[in-house]
């Protein structure tokens, strides 16, 4: 049975199995490969995407139970028009392998929409779902607060 | 499809003198050139390490990414003597090939202690190095070695490039070569005309390149600045494609599942309850486990989870404690390296004695074991996120029963290593799939439990200390270790090498470290199983460092001395460079004025990779539990080339040693590795990661590597924090097992 997703402001026709995990319909139906494949156990948040604007880690949510828009690392932001937080990653030089950026980015979105100016304990209570191997902890800290300010700015 | 495809795929202009992989210039000329295996067919390759087309320039590395950033210092120095702009230039993996052997690599497997060796003895490594390199074909990313080993030859390949284009200009123009510069990319004549090197690098590419020098220092305007790395912003835009995300047309999805005890026999299996799964579409058989191909990678997985298998027994002792059992029984033969033997056997003072016991760990780089693969007309095409592409090629063709010329390796991003992807068992497994399938390209891609309970581990070891301290300093440090030997190991599975004699990899990080002890003496001990273990960050100095720094610090306390004035008393004689970074850390951390109640500090220092890092640690009691509150690192790889990605690779080894300090543990039951995922065998959090700050010296003679040599230091430092702390001292880990931490 066929399932209509809006993901990144388009809608999807999907043709799998209900069952089908979201980011496995999001990798291998549709190509999106934005989005990454951890543990497959919602315990390190390289999936992590939006649901009508709330994070969730997209290994957990099968393809029949997705309650709204679907947003990716893709819609967030592109190269040529990068999301506030994804200017602030650049600046601070966040990445290293990078593997699991795309679902520390979706997170600490879900976070600033919430709460425009994080604490540190703010961050360090959102954030640790997200696993990040190569230990780029200090520097997302450091990104969140910049983003932060400058989307505080904006606003001003 | 990857950069690379089309600047290999078929012949175009082909690239001008022969180039021996960024060898045929100055100092590193040799006798028999490897061909310039670049071959574009849009654009010139002035040498192995360059590509220019329409589109600018492109710096093909020999080094992978799994995250460190040499990808990036290497373009730098390319784009250095080349006067390009920075934002301008891109990078790309160069394809399996000879040319881009590592001879920094075997060069640091001579014997000898880093930090001491004469200039002869660096002679003959380097000689060694670019010999062994070039016929063994060590295309390897790993031992921190990628920035030492381009050093001279991107600035030589960047230079010699520079000086052809001028050459070309000139011709062009009929100006003397001596009267034209270059600057963002273009030649610039006296008259002010500018021609973009994209225009002049077909011409470029028929000149014998001359031999050029490079800049020196003081004339850098790149290198030593901070600058973005070049694929930051992919990565963090999703568009980066690691090689899970390889899409071809009509690609199918696959995931297996081997023998859970390791090289075991698949010895039946009924794969009945897979194809009943929607979206299963075949069961292989591909030697010892069993590979599912379906719709999605899903459906691949929980087919394989489904498939009732019939498994062997496992070819090494099946529990933990049946493991280090035979690890203990080493030290009853007799050893296998004595690498420190000084002084006399036994002084005069106080005796303390220890047992330390660490255990095997994983690697778990976030992007789980996979490759792709399509089986054509008797070739393969693989696209592997790996450290070792002529290693995959010959295993892959093994895999799919051709020969290695026959195997096209696209080597991908990856989304870190740490030393697993130098293997090859996912490329070859990729293969066996592949062939079952011709002409159908397949993605195999490995469950986060496959990867984990099917890794070649981090060995655990056994080792024995015996100090003695009197009127405050050390006067002999007696080192006994058991582990299984790597070397042995790694040599046949990668090269089809037999190697015996000693392991420098089980006491690295503990015969060469820079303290002057009138009686020193380091023996390794290796215990024979076929238990797989292999390469894991920092390699033995990522055990060892543990070891050597805790127990000096035991000694300090022993001879009733602070632990920052004992090891300085030791290393200033024996290495002013290492006393530096000890130095440097003792300010950072303030470490002189004393912490309030409920706080304490721990310092380690470890010489690894050819640089010395030391570092400081602040924990925190906070209600019976402890916080790790801070971190100081102080490193000096002689010069800091990259900056900024100098402190961000400082950052996270740090990180990683302290994961695998509070947490990383593998252990066996019945013969299957008991962890399954990251729950199980968790890496440290953002919550619980300290504020770091890290200072880079630059007074090291010789250039030293920084993506490993971060991790050695954080467990004993953390250790020692903690023992100033509780007065408990911690000689297992995890640390996890035996503190409560707030994380």
């Amino acid at each position: 049975m066929a399932t209509t997703l809006t993901i990144n402001g388009t809608d999807h026709r999907i043709d799998a199995p209900e069952d089908t995990p979201l980011l496995w319909v999001l990798r291998d139906e549709l190509g999106m490969t934005g989005t990454k494949f951890g543990c497959g156990v919602g315990s390190c948040g390289a999936c992590t995407v939006h649901i009508d604007g709330e994070a969730m880690r997209s290994c957990q949510v099968a393809l029949g139970d997705v309650w709204g828009d679907v947003t990716t690392i893709e819609g967030l932001g592109t190269p040529d028009a990068m999301h506030a937080l994804q200017a602030a990653w650049l600046r601070n030089q966040v990445a290293q392998c990078g593997y699991c950026q795309s679902g520390q980015i979706m997170q600490a979105a879900d976070l600033l929409s919430q709460n425009p100016d994080p604490s540190d304990a703010d961050i360090d209570l959102a954030m640790s779902g997200n696993l990040c191997r190569c230990g780029t902890y200090s520097r997302i800290r450091a990104a969140i607060h910049d983003a932060a300010a400058d989307l505080r700015e904006d606003v001003l | 499809m990857s950069r690379l495809g089309t600047i290999t795929r078929r012949s175009f202009l082909v690239a001008s003198a022969a180039i021996a992989g960024g060898v045929a210039f100055g100092i590193y000329k040799v006798r028999q050139p490897i061909p310039n295996p670049l071959d574009p067919d849009q654009g010139s390759a002035l040498n192995a390490f360059l590509v220019i087309d329409q589109d600018g320039v492109t710096a093909i590395s020999g080094r992978a990414d799994m995250g460190q950033g040499a990808q990036s210092t290497l373009a730098m120095l390319i784009a250095e003597e080349l006067d390009v702009d920075w934002q301008s230039v891109r990078v790309a993996h160069g394809p399996a090939s000879a040319a881009y052997y590592n001879a920094a690599m075997l060069e640091a497997a001579m014997p000898g202690a880093e930090y001491n060796k004469s200039s002869w003895m660096r002679t003959v490594g380097e000689v060694v190095g670019n010999a062994g390199g070039k016929l063994l074909g060590t295309q390897i990313t790993g031992g921190s070695t990628s920035v030492k080993d381009g050093f001279e030859k991107m600035r030589l390949a960047g230079a010699s490039a520079r000086e052809t284009l001028k050459r070309a200009a000139a011709d062009r123009l009929g100006v003397d070569v001596a009267r034209l510069t270059t600057e963002a990319g273009a030649v610039i004549a006296p008259d002010g005309t500018s021609l973009p090197y994209a225009e002049l690098a077909e011409a470029a590419a028929r000149i014998e390149p001359p031999q050029v020098e490079p800049r020196p220092r003081a004339r850098w305007r790149l290198l030593g600045t901070d600058q973005p790395r070049r694929d930051m912003q992919a990565k963090i835009t999703g568009t980066q494609a690691y090689g899970i995300d390889t899409r071809l047309p009509g690609m199918k999805f696959a995931s297996l599942r081997m023998n859970p005890r390791l090289g075991g026999a698949l010895r039946g299996f009924d794969p009945a309850p897979a194809l009943a799964i929607p979206g299963v579409e075949q069961v292989l058989d591909i030697d010892g486990g069993i590979a599912v191909v379906a719709r999605n990678s899903w459906a691949a997985m929980q087919g394989a989870q489904a498939v009732d298998c019939d498994w062997g027994p496992a070819p090494y002792p099946d529990t933990t404690e049946a493991i280090f059992a035979q690890i203990e029984a080493a030290f009853e033969d007799s050893p296998n390296s004595t690498m420190r033997d000084e002084g006399p056997e036994t002084q005069d003072g106080d005796e303390i004695t220890a047992e330390y016991r660490l255990p095997y760990l994983a690697h778990a780089p976030l992007e789980p074991m996979n490759a792709t693969a399509l089986f054509e007309d008797g070739r393969l095409t693989l696209w592997s996120p790996n450290q070792s592409p002529l290693v995959q090629q010959r295993t892959a063709a093994r895999g799919a029963g051709i020969e290695p010329e026959q195997v096209t390796v696209h080597t991908t991003a990856m989304g870190g290593a740490f030393g697993r992807r130098g293997e090859s068992d996912y490329s070859e497994l990729a293969a066996r799939v592949a062939r079952q399938m011709p002409g159908v390209p397949v993605q195999v891609t490995w469950s986060r439990e496959e990867d984990m309970t099917h890794d070649f581990y981090r060995p655990g070891v056994i080792a024995r200390l015996r100090g003695v301290v009197s009127d405050g300093t050390a006067r002999q440090f007696d080192a006994q270790i058991a582990g299984q030997g790597m070397t042995a190991q790694v040599a046949p599975r990668l090269f089809g090498l037999p190697v015996a004699g000693p392991d420098r990899a089980l006491v690295e990080g503990l015969f060469d470290q820079p303290y002057a002890i009138p009686s020193y003496r380091v023996r390794g001990y290796t215990a024979d199983m076929d238990f797989p273990v292999s390469f894991w960050r920092s390699v033995g100095a990522s055990h060892n460092g543990f070891i050597h720094e805790s127990f000096i610090d035991e000694m300090a306390h022993a001879a009733g001395r602070d632990p920052m004035d004992f090891r300085l008393d030791l290393v200033r004689p024996e290495s002013a460079v290492a006393a530096g970074v000890l130095e440097a850390v003792r300010a950072m951390s303030n470490w002189d004025n004393a912490r309030a109640e409920g706080r304490a500090l721990g310092v380690a220092m470890v010489w690894s990779f050819g640089t010395p890092v030391a570092q400081v640690i602040e924990v925190e009691d906070q209600d019976g539990a402890i916080r790790v509150a801070r971190a100081w690192i102080a490193c000096d790889p002689g010069i800091a080339l990259d900056p900024q990605n100098l402190r961000a690779q400082m950052e996270g080894g740090l990180i990683f040693g302290l994961s695998a300090a509070l947490h990383g543990q593998i252990t066996v039951s019945d013969g299957m590795v008991d962890q399954w995922n990251f729950p199980d065998t968790d890496g440290l959090r953002i919550s619980g990661a300290p504020r770091i700050e890290v200072q880079v010296l630059e007074t090291n003679p010789h250039l030293g590597g920084i993506g490993e040599p971060g991790t050695p230091p954080a467990a004993p430092a953390l250790a020692n924090a903690i023992f100033a702390l509780t007065g408990t001292r911690a000689r297992e880990l995890p640390l996890d097992r035996q503190f409560d931490f707030v994380l």
